[in-house]
């Protein structure tokens, strides 16, 4: 098993946001996680990825047989874990090649490789560039500052691209695209799907779902995973909304 | 030798007061009579004043007293072992060509004459000399610059200053090359070093420069350097600044530029080390259609201190100022910011910016940062703030969740801080050059060793991208 949670319990600043959560995923699979505004997804990326300031009061994170609670940011990362940012981050002065060779050469000397050679990496971005379709005008620039919303997550994609995670967590990376980005992005997911990788996909639209198929949908309610099921569960989700499930869940 | 020790006794203005009386003749030998009457003068203005201290309002957050309290040695005489400077300062320049001038210790150095014409036509040369040849431009600009009422430090540099730089542009003449004035220190003793600088750009003139102001040891010094600049119509002037002294050593740095009708003037003042420095940037724009850009940079750690007081006067209608100084500061250093900006009545149409911005990286680094503004005019644009912050957090989780550790993560943000700075800089080989020194200054490794930014060979490494912090 490639991610398990077990019974994870999360507060920010005291407040308990995610309230004894469960969930698996195997190598190999795509899970989607849908769920009213505020129920946590987010705080549960976050969780996964290792923010300072969001205590796991209770569980474990479960990754590649270690549980990684107490591991920083950036050594999950280096580990294989991406988080596309519902909220990508602008940073003014850093240039996107510049931030990416960082990243790549940081994980490379983690796992004992040499840094790649620049001329590499220029190839390197150029293929990913193609994939996810963005444009060098975007990549000259600094880090996500100035772009369109729709931009972002894009260059979101890209990222992960040239980082290929063993588990990667799309949080809503579908909102803000236009129909064609959503394709493109969902196309770029999929060519990196494979049996060694997992995505966890979170989503308020069953659209995306019909680009990148989920194996499993869960609905997240009140911090915690209230109901699982097929792609079809998405689909009725879409039809009859969240009401029900609530509902369900209050009993 | 005798005389030495007696001098390094006494505190410094006393000390300075008792050698300007006894030695009247030896401080004015080389003069032309009309600096000899300003000494005088100004002598007598730092009787009744003395140094600044930290009792009056525009030093109550610099504690000068610590320096000016202690002995030094102060040299009227030309030393008669000037150093071959080669010796201590090899530039061996990549990829960037200048013009070299040097001082040691206060002394220009001459390689081949004291007082020369470069190809384009510039004269470039050592100040007392400079005074002889070239009198008219000496009564004309010499003294007129620094207002009369400036302080003491002034005041004693005027009185007893015994060489500097000195550079005339003349009208239309413009640099082919980066003039570079190399200020070294390295003496046995505790040296009190005054020099004095007069550059002149005369109409639709240009002139690149750079200032750099290095330790060459651990020694520790105080220097005080005054430098008048007068931008005639139309000129376009360039002026950076490198700061690199060691901990021990204090700088006091008073500039003073006069703008003529429609010129521009770009300074970039960049501090990287220094115990103590202030930094007095003043800026008079006397002529319509004219413009300054005045910027900074400066890194600070440990006990240091910096202190940035510019003051813009917009005197004239139709002018434009942009200030930008922006600060890191950690461990316990301290940083001061007094942005003055002045429009007198008449000044219609003034756009007048000021920003200092600042990123202090542990609870017990301080700003203390002062816009002040004091309009007499209507019809104006003036603008200022002041930012005093930590690194974003939001960011550092953005980066380190790519893979990035926590110090390499600060390192990027604090790069991309000063980038706004760095990217100033129009000389793509210096802006480099200065690129570099401001990513070892924020690793830590850069040591005044590293003297000024165009010593020691070959850049660090190749330049593929901005940055590139997977080799720490
Ligand atoms: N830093 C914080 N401090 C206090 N409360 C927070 C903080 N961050 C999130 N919360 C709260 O935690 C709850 C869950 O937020 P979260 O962002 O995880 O929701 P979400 O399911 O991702 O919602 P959405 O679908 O709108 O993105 C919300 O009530 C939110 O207000
Ligand atoms: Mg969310």
């Amino acid at each position: 098993m490639l991610l398990n949670i077990k019974n994870l319990t999360v507060a920010i600043e005291g407040k308990e946001i995610i309230k004894g959560l469960n969930l698996q995923v195997n190598k190999g699979e795509v899970h989607a996680i849908m769920g009213p505004n505020g129920t946590g997804k987010s705080t549960l990326a976050a969780a996964i990825t290792g923010r300072e300031g969001y205590e796991v009061t209770e569980g474990e994170i479960w990754y590649k047989d270690q549980n990684i609670i107490e591991m920083d940011a950036d050594e999950r990362a280096n580990l294989g874990i991406f988080l596309s940012f519902q909220y990508p981050v602008e940073i003014p002065g850093v240039s996107m090649t510049n931030f990416m060779r960082t990243a790549i050469n940081a994980q490379r000397e983690y796992r004992g490789l040499p840094p790649m050679p620049a001329g590499e990496f220029l190839k390197l971005m150029e293929e990913k560039k193609k994939l996810v379709d963005i444009h060098s005008k975007l990549t000259n620039r600094s880090v996500n500052e100035g772009f369109s919303g729709g931009e972002k997550k894009k260059n979101e994609i890209f990222q992960m691209a040239l980082l290929e995670p063993t588990l990667a967590i799309l949080d809503e990376t579908d909102s803000g695209l236009d129909i064609d980005a959503l394709r493109t992005v969902a196309k770029g997911v999929n060519e990196l799907r494979s049996e060694e990788n997992a995505f966890v996909v979170i989503t308020h639209y069953q659209r995306l779902l019909e680009y990148i198929v989920p194996d499993f949908v869960h609905v997240m309610y009140d911090g915690k995973i209230v109901k699982s099921g097929s792609k079809n569960l998405a689909l009725e989700l879409e039809d009859k909304g969240y009401e029900w499930l609530k509902e369900q869940s209050l009993v | 030798m005798e005389k030495d020790t007696l001098q390094q006794a006494l505190p410094l203005d006393q000390m300075l007061i008792a050698q300007y009386r006894n030695n009247k003749e030896l401080i004015t030998a080389n003069d032309i009579q009309y600096v000899s009457e300003l000494r005088e003068e100004a002598f007598q203005t730092f009787m009744e004043s003395g140094f600044p201290h930290s009792g009056m309002e525009q030093w109550r957050h610099t504690d000068v007293d610590v320096l000016t309290e202690d002995a030094y040695l102060n040299e009227i005489e030309v030393p008669d072992t000037k150093k071959d400077i080669e010796e201590l300062f090899r530039c061996d320049i990549h990829n960037f060509d200048t013009e070299t001038v040097s001082m040691l210790n206060g002394w220009y150095i001459d390689k081949d004459s004291p007082l020369k014409t470069l190809p384009e036509g510039i004269v470039v040369g050592s100040f007392r000399e400079a005074m002889k040849a070239y009198p008219q431009i000496f009564e004309q600009y010499y003294g007129k610059i620094a207002p009369k009422n400036a302080n003491g430090f002034v005041q004693i540099n005027t009185a007893m200053m015994q060489d500097g730089v000195f550079v005339w542009v003349p009208d239309g003449v413009k640099s082919a090359k980066t003039l570079q004035i190399i200020k070294i220190l390295n003496k046995e003793e505790q040296l009190f070093v005054q020099s004095r600088n007069l550059i002149v750009l005369g109409k639709n003139s240009e002139l690149s420069l750079m200032h750099c102001d290095d330790s060459v040891n651990q020694q520790s010094s105080l220097v005080n350097t005054v430098t008048e600049i007068f931008v005639d119509e139309n000129a376009n002037l360039e002026l950076y600044k490198l700061q690199n002294l060691n901990d021990q050593s204090g700088l006091i740095n008073s500039t003073f530029v006069q703008q003529m009708a429609n010129s521009n003037i770009k300074t970039n003042t960049l501090t990287f080390n220094c115990g103590l420095i202030r930094n007095n940037i003043h800026v008079k724009l006397d002529g319509q259609g004219s413009h300054a850009d005045v910027l900074g940079l400066y890194l600070m750690d440990k006990q240091q201190h910096i202190d940035n007081q510019i003051r813009i006067d917009h005197n004239v209608a139709n002018c434009t100022s942009n200030e930008l100084f922006k600060g890191i500061l950690d461990e316990e250093a301290s940083a001061v910011f007094n942005g003055y900006i002045h429009v007198a009545r008449d000044a219609q149409k003034t756009n007048a910016y000021q920003n200092n911005n600042n990123i202090l990286l542990t609870p017990t680094a301080t700003i203390n940062t002062m816009p002040f503004l004091e309009i007499y005019a209507d019809d104006v644009k003036c603008s200022h703030g002041a930012t005093v912050g930590q690194l974003d957090q939001e960011a550092m989780f953005y980066i380190r969740s790519r893979g990035i550790s926590a110090a390499n993560a600060r390192l990027l943000l604090m790069y991309a801080f000063a980038a706004d700075i760095i990217n100033e800089i129009s000389i793509e080989a210096l802006r480099q050059r200065i690129d570099d020194m401001v990513k070892k200054r924020l690793r830590g490794e850069l040591s005044v060793c590293d003297k000024c930014v165009l010593h020691c060979g070959a850049p660090e490494k190749e330049y593929h991208f901005d940055i590139d912090l997977s080799k720490i």
